[in-house]
């Protein structure tokens, strides 16, 4: 077994209002020097068997298709503890 | 004309729509989202709600259903399909229409009367409008800010694409935008609520009427 790991975060032009909550409560908290928090999605995806090239390749194609909106959304593709 | 209005699970307005297609003068047919079968219908509905609890993305795993190949097979066709909030959200993870819906910029659940301008009177879904003409439905939702990159917001502008369009706006969406069109002018993606404005007795008057009495002269 394997865990292929998928980030999936808001473009960078794109508005994120759930990191802007999340910045506006920080400095409520006390914790201050924070300019910014970006709020995204990490999918961890359990293979059976060997990560290879081609299972690499289909992770790939699941995050372009349905784990991420390319619209909207940037995503990158890491193999757990390689 | 048989117009279809697809129920996936967690939608919440598809009686409302199947009642705004009967008082638009056409006959309503449900449409399930696990069956590959339209029903011979003329048009299709995608209704507001949530489906699939709105789980990873508005509209991503909709987007799916078994119905979805039929429904985006016949719009590529022509066939008149209209995506009203959650359907909208649909229609743009299904690649049918440009862009897509985030959250709303206040971060809050919007719920009001919204004046939107009809831009574009030449879809299948806004004819029975004058161009420019203002209606007041209900616009509710929590994720309606429509967001695209400037060169797709630049083209939906140069082709008359933008339907409808906020007077004020109440959620962030770039360049006040409240519906759009595809190309071909038969699909098009709506916010607000026109199923919600069409009796005087509840809502906020029969503004939303026209999208639904809009078909008949696409039958015609």
């Amino acid at each position: 077994m394997a865990r292929v790991v998928v980030d999936v975060m808001p473009k960078p032009e794109i508005l994120d209002p759930q990191g802007k909550a999340v910045l506006g409560a920080l400095p409520r908290l006390g914790f201050t020097g924070v300019t910014e928090v970006r709020q995204g999605k990490r999918f961890e995806v359990e293979i059976d068997g060997e990560v290879t090239d081609a299972v690499l390749a289909e992770v790939n194609k699941m995050a372009e298709t349905l784990l991420s909106n390319p619209v909207i959304e940037d995503y990158s593709v890491s193999v757990l503890g390689a | 004309m048989k117009v279809g209005v697809v129920t996936f699970p967690g939608s919440l307005d598809d009686v409302d729509a199947r009642r705004a297609v009967r008082a638009g003068g056409h006959e309503d047919v449900a449409l399930w989202h696990g069956d590959h079968d339209l029903q011979g219908v003329d048009a299709v509905i995608l209704p507001g709600g949530f489906s699939y609890g709105d789980y990873l993305r508005c509209g991503a795993i909709a987007r799916f259903a078994p119905v979805m190949t039929e429904v985006i097979a016949a719009a590529k066709g022509g066939m008149p399909v209209l995506g009203i909030c959650n359907g909208f959200q649909i229609l743009c993870e299904s690649h049918l229409l440009p862009g897509a819906l985030i959250r709303n910029d206040h971060r809050k659940f919007g719920c009001l009367d919204q004046t939107v301008a009809i831009e574009n009177n030449r879809t299948a879904w806004t004819s029975a409008y004058e161009a420019g003409q203002h209606a007041t439905i209900v616009l509710k939702n929590g994720e309606g800010s429509f967001v695209a990159d400037e060169r797709t917001l630049d083209q939906l502008e140069a082709e008359g694409r933008v339907v409808a369009r906020y007077v004020g706006n109440p959620n962030g969406s770039q360049r006040a935008i409240a519906g759009i069109t595809n190309e071909a002018g038969n699909v098009v993606g709506l916010m607000p609520h026109p199923e919600h404005a069409i009796e005087d007795l509840c809502g906020p008057g029969t503004d939303g009427l026209g999208f639904f009495t809009s078909l008949a002269s696409v039958s015609a």
